[in-house]
């Protein structure tokens, strides 16, 4: 009799586990879906792209024939937008985040300038070029230069900047901040001398990050009018530009089976350089972390 | 006398050394007054951001609904700008098209990854997959544009003869690529929020793992994972380049994946590439579609914020 219920209860049992292992296979395979395409991604645009990449490919600058199209312009463009881009975003954002931890009072207003953060963050890239558009070439007539592309970058990085910033102030535990006044500094010497030494690896290391997005990003610099085919490089504020994505794109409309491979080119150029900057964010957050 | 005109010299002494230190504070306190104004500035940037889409948004829209009625606008289901025709319908119809087959594609694989790594896989494991993973989501979209193109739409061509070459399939199905890091990982976070005791509490009756998941952690996970994929969703939305690259340039009202359509953000692309001239009905229908956008975008955010506040579970 008992033996009988205890068949029962294992026949059940079995069944149960036989599930939970099978799921457990399907739950594996369906995490390397994606890292499969990760995969296949990769060696899609290494193979693609390998053969046009070279020397003169890094230093040519836009041609009609696509032996001879370089991504010059559109490198040398994105390293000087990015130069902008981090000077107003890594200063705006880290300014805000200042304020927000240590400044602000808790009151609505702070909530406000919260919540519109988080809002700002999840607002699509191109209603930010619309944005640019209105403003930076129109209004303030920049027309289609590098300082409109910049300040729109800018804007549409700030949010990541803000929070990253703020996640490295609040990291600084109490007890250093409390042994700073207790030895008479002022607030704001605290935050100069002592918080914002100690925050600065994770400011840098978020900053990084947001700009590495920055980097990647097209839509919003076709609204503002970054240039496809140039051929100078810009030697000014206000001189027209261009960037890595924008000539990928270009590259990637056009119907002839070469472009793509001076496309795929342009991707392993884009990416190495997105590659080198991401390793940088992890050198400089190995180097130190140390706990304070 | 000498004693006392000693004492008076050194008064005026300890008087100047106040007074010194007064000034110097005065400047430090100074300092300390101007720089909170000064960070508050720059915390006001991000409000004005906010105030510029808004009034950038909505003043060119006005000037778009003075030609062309909002009616027309949002009932018409013909768009054909460069022919006068203003019914957006095919754009919004575009989108959600985009938009439900990234959802297909992300949700399933997002949850079940998330469920797998939170559950199932080691630390060693997960500290490796997580953030591969998550190298998916900082790969440029015009990457993804490219593999679409050129990688996707020949594979699917394979399986489905008359795909052409740009069509609603393999963007919407990059797109949800692009989004299962963002499902994964948060809803993954939220998993990992669950207290061990209440999973303990089920093995403890005898659970198997799989029936802890899905009795336990999923339904006291619930409102974080929601939450993840409305964010995603509203990701999939406002994406641009995937879908301008890969699905098309045609507006097109239609439920048929393997068609040729056009979603807001591609028009908005095509548009500002082409030639528009700065004032015209259509320059101004670029606002008008990046109003729509916004507002769904924002609806959608706007959800997943609720959702996560009011349904956060406390443990």
């Amino acid at each position: 009799m008992l033996g009988q219920n205890e068949q029962n209860i294992k026949k059940r049992m079995e069944g149960r586990v036989a599930i939970n292992k099978v799921l457990m296979v399907l739950f594996g395979l369906a995490t390397t879906v994606g890292l499969v395409f990760l995969v296949l991604l990769f060696y899609r645009v290494l193979t693609q792209g390998i053969g046009y990449l070279s020397l003169d490919y890094i230093l040519n600058f836009p041609a009609p024939y696509p032996e001879e199209a370089g991504i010059y312009a559109g490198l040398i463009g994105s390293i000087f937008l990015m130069v902008i881009v981090a000077i107003f975003a890594v200063i705006i954002g880290v300014a805000t985040a200042i304020y927000l931890e240590e400044y602000a009072p808790k009151n609505k207003f702070t909530d406000f300038i919260r919540v519109n953060i988080q809002n700002l963050a999840g607002v699509p890239s191109i209603v930010f070029g619309l944005l640019g558009l209105t403003f930076f070439v129109y209004m303030f007539n920049f027309g289609y230069t590098l300082i409109a592309g910049g300040l729109t970058m800018a804007l549409l990085i700030l949010p990541v900047i803000v929070v990253a910033a703020q996640e490295a102030v609040r990291s600084v535990p109490a007890e250093i901040k409390e042994a700073s006044y207790g030895m008479g500094a002022s607030k704001w010497q605290t935050i100069a001398r002592v918080i914002l030494p100690a925050a600065i690896p994770g400011i840098l290391t978020g900053a990084i990050i947001a700009l590495s997005r920055a980097i990647g990003e097209t839509a919003p610099l076709i609204i503002v009018g970054a240039a496809t085919a140039i051929y100078t490089l810009p030697d000014s504020l206000l001189a027209k530009y261009t960037v890595m994505p924008i000539q990928i794109y270009n590259w990637t409309g056009r119907p002839q089976e070469e472009w793509q491979f001076v496309a795929g080119a342009g991707i392993i150029v884009l990416l190495a350089v997105l590659l080198l900057m991401n390793s940088i964010a992890v050198l400089i957050r190995n180097k130190y972390q140390r706990r304070l | 006398m000498d004693k006392g005109l000693q004492s008076e010299g050194k008064m005026i002494d300890v008087q100047q050394m106040i007074e010194r230190n007064k000034n110097k504070k005065s400047f430090g306190e100074r300092i300390e007054k101007i720089i909170p104004f000064f960070l508050l500035l720059c915390a006001a940037v991000s409000v004005l951001t906010t105030v510029g889409i808004l009034f950038t948004l909505l003043r060119e829209s006005i000037g778009f609904f003075s030609n062309v009625s909002l009616i027309d606008f949002y009932t018409g289901t013909s768009w054909s700008p460069w022919s006068g025709e203003y019914g957006v319908a095919p754009l919004i119809g575009g989108t959600l098209l985009i938009t439900l087959i990234a959802t297909l594609v992300a949700v399933p694989l997002g949850l079940m990854s998330a469920i797998f790594l939170s559950e199932y896989a080691n630390d060693k494991v997960r500290r490796v997959i997580k953030p591969v993973l998550e190298v998916l989501a900082g790969i440029p979209t015009v990457v993804y544009g490219y593999f679409a193109l050129t990688f996707i739409t020949p594979m699917f061509q394979a399986f489905i003869p008359d795909l052409g070459i740009f069509n609603a399939l393999s963007g919407g199905f990059v797109v949800g690529i692009m989004i299962i890091p963002m499902v994964a990982s948060l809803s993954e976070d939220a998993m990992n929020s669950v207290p061990n005791a209440l999973r303990e509490g089920a093995y403890g009756l005898g659970a198997t793992k799989l029936e802890v998941v899905f009795k336990v952690v999923l339904p006291a996970a619930l409102s974080g994972i929601i939450a993840s994929i409305v964010l995603a969703i509203s990701r999939a939305i406002g994406e641009t380049m995937i879908v301008t690259i890969a699905a098309g340039a045609t507006p097109n009202l239609t439920f048929d994946p393997s068609e040729s359509i056009q979603t807001m953000t591609a028009f908005i692309v095509q548009a500002a590439t082409g030639d528009t001239t700065f004032g015209s009905t259509i320059y101004y229908s670029l606002y008008a579609v990046g109003m729509t956008l916004f507002v769904f975008t924002l609806v959608m955010n706007l959800i997943a914020q609720y959702i996560s506040r009011k349904f956060r579970e406390e443990y």
